[in-house]
């Protein structure tokens, strides 16, 4: 496995469950970022924070998973936060008004 | 030590001889490990192996059988039979071992033996270091020989080609200046009579160097020469020698030319480009750079190429030129580029007096040490004064800067067509345009349009199919960056989007996902325009090489 292969890894800290994306986010991390979700879903939390800092690429295949995992967090009442964006994916994340419905967590992943 | 262990295993066949002069190898018993009575073995230690700095650090014959080191290599050589291994040692440095198999007497070595090795291997190890050095040198210059060797091929070839006389034509100065790097370029100029007194111009730049970069070099002076005796038209001439190179060009290679046909009683010219650099010409109104478009020849089929038509007025000067001189540089690696070039054409001189003068300038720029990196063309044509003049080039400076640049390549290649491989376009894009100056994050933002419209290409253009290629050039103006992506259309037409990607309605499940490709290209580029003629699809992607500031 390189560094751009995609991975999701899933800790429960308080309040909420972390999943720490590594790698490429495109289409090739469909099945993986579905999957991944489906855990914390199962977890029940009441939020779910995705760490990008280990991202080093999103396309836009990316942004629509996002986009998928952004309605099914919404349909179960669960509040979705971004940390670790670069500044280049944080615009991204602003022109598509992604910022809009997920709260982006500047500066390290707290 | 790969290079190292190399001339020791010679020394290993001959190694029985010493140790086991009066054993007949025959006495080798199959029962036994490998036995290296008449074979050598050579293991290669890695340096990252435990066993290379014990042997350099260790005072006679190593026992394997006793070493306690966990050492692949030490394995390897037990594998291979070998049970003592003797370092050679010259001025501190570890050139070699000897490595031994057991004795044919089946005993042990004994302390005589010990003892005999070490001082054949005190005695041995400078002798193989001088004659290690010998032979390193030895190859070092035959290397350096075949080089230079082939640089003359290169250099002949390339001269074989240069036009021995330049046209002389009657109120007409012309001067051109040939100017090879030690490793020579592909660059070539030429000039074509044709009928009706009208003069053929071809300027060009194989790219690659040495007797590669000749040979296309003077296949495509031949090609274009067989094509301006059959056409008229620039466009049509560079199309067609296209057309003929594409098939035998060699893999990541290309030609860039531009090809202009004069007319000098009228002072008309009519030029097509085929991604070479834009001539510069000097007017009483100022130095414009005249604008053609086109791909390099040798890229792919079915490239049609622009023609710009204009008059070059009494007292103009044209000034057609290689990369070679725009890319020196300074000893703070600073670029020469087009700004200072366009400034030195402002002087109104001409002939060898202008190419002296640039070349001058030049030198100055790059400092005494300079080691010349690449060819250096110059051609220039200038109109005398005082003879009948007519109406000049169409487009005034500003809107010729408006038009598509067809600008210096800094990069050309093509992708297989095939999902992933945009990533691989991002990544040649932007290792293309280092240095250019782009900001960290509008750097970013090129990645992500040429990313995105990379793998529109792949899905629509060559339908994920890996055999259908796209292709990628990356031009440079003096204040932009132009990545032009082309694929063979094989879905017709890029969809455009359907509607504007909407958030909450994608959120809300009322539109897919999907569909945010365009938007994100749009949004991170200064400009997207898409062209197509049904078999092929250009999207080119342009982006200031500053920020500009709105309001």
């Amino acid at each position: 496995m390189d560094d751009r292969t995609f991975n999701a890894e899933i800790t429960e800290v308080p309040e909420e469950v972390r999943v720490r994306l590594t790698g490429d986010l495109n289409g090739r991390a469909d099945e993986t970022l579905a999957n991944a979700y489906s855990r914390v879903a199962a977890l029940g939390p009441h939020r779910l924070s995705l760490d990008f800092e280990r991202v080093g690429y999103i396309n836009s295949t990316g942004i629509a998973l996002v986009v998928r995992l952004l309605a099914d967090a919404r349909r179960d009442g669960r509040k979705v936060r971004a940390l670790g964006l670069t500044d280049h994916y944080r615009e991204i994340f602003r022109i598509t008004r992604l910022s809009d419905f997920m709260e982006i967590v500047e500066g390290d992943a707290v | 030590m790969t290079a190292l262990t190399r001339p020791i295993r010679r020394l290993l066949g001959r190694r029985e001889a010493t140790t086991e002069p009066t054993e007949s190898p025959r006495a080798t018993s199959i029962d036994r490990p490998p036995a290296p009575a008449d074979t050598s073995v050579a293991i290669d230690i890695p340096e990252s192996d435990p066993l290379l700095a014990y042997l350099q650090a260790a005072s006679g014959p190593v026992d394997l059988a006793r070493l306690e080191l966990d050492s692949p290599a030490a394995r390897a050589l037990r594998d291979a039979g070998v049970v003592l291994v003797v370092p050679l040692v010259s001025q501190g440095e570890l050139i070699g071992t000897l490595n031994l198999g057991p004795r044919l007497s089946e005993q042990d070595y004994s302390s005589d033996d010990r003892r005999l090795l070490t001082t054949l291997a005190a005695q041995a190890a400078p002798a193989i270091r001088v004659a290690q050095l010998v032979r390193e040198q030895a190859h070092e210059a035959a290397e350096r020989e075949r080089l230079e060797q082939e640089m003359r091929v290169a250099t002949l070839i390339q001269q074989q080609f240069l036009p021995r006389h330049l046209p002389d034509l009657p109120q007409w100065q012309i001067a051109a200046y040939y100017g090879p790097a030690r490793a020579v370029g592909g660059d070539f100029y030429d000039f074509i009579e044709m009928p009706d007194g009208r003069i053929g111009i071809a300027v060009g730049d194989v790219t690659d160097k040495g007797v590669p970069a000749a040979l296309v070099m003077a296949r495509t002076h031949s090609v274009l020469r067989a094509e301006a005796s059959r056409s008229d038209s620039p466009g049509e001439i560079l199309a067609r020698a296209n057309e003929l190179l594409v098939p035998e060009m060699p893999t990541r290679m290309f030609v860039t030319c531009l090809f202009a046909i004069l007319e000098p009683a009228t002072g008309r010219i009519v030029m097509a480009n085929a991604g070479h650099n834009l001539p510069y010409i000097r007017t009483d109104d100022g130095v414009i750079e005249l604008r053609a478009t086109g791909m390099p020849l040798g890229l792919m089929p079915g490239i049609r190429y622009e023609e710009t038509a204009g008059v070059i007025a009494p007292g103009s000067n044209v000034l057609l030129y290689s990369d070679g001189l725009v890319e020196a540089h300074d000893p703070a690696q600073q670029m020469y580029g087009f700004p200072r070039l366009r400034e030195a054409m402002t002087v109104d001189d001409a002939g060898s007096e202008l190419l002296d003068r640039l070349l001058d300038e030049l030198h100055r720029f790059t400092g005494p040490d300079w080691e010349q990196e690449d060819d250096i063309t110059l051609v220039t044509l200038r109109r005398a004064s005082g003879v009948a003049d007519e109406p000049g080039w169409p487009d005034t400076p500003a809107d010729q800067a408006a038009a598509m640049a067809g600008s210096p390549i800094l990069t050309a290649f093509s992708i297989p067509g095939e999902e992933g491989n945009e990533r691989l376009a991002m990544d040649r894009v932007a290792a293309a345009v280092e240095g250019l100056g782009l900001t960290p994050a509008r750097l970013e933002r090129l990645k992500t349009a040429v990313s995105e419209a990379a793998m529109n290409a792949i899905e629509y253009g060559s339908q994920g199919r890996p055999e259908v290629p796209v292709e990628i050039v990356v031009q440079t103006t003096a204040d932009a960056v132009v990545v032009r992506i082309t694929d063979r259309a094989l879905s017709g037409p890029l969809p455009a989007d359907a509607e504007a990607p909407d958030l909450e309605r994608k959120l809300a499940g009322e539109q897919k996902p999907r569909g945010w490709g365009l938007f994100l290209i749009r949004n991170m580029v200064d400009s997207m325009d898409v062209t197509g003629d049904g078999s092929t699809q250009t999207v080119a992607l342009t982006m200031a090489r500053e920020e500009r500031i709105d309001g």
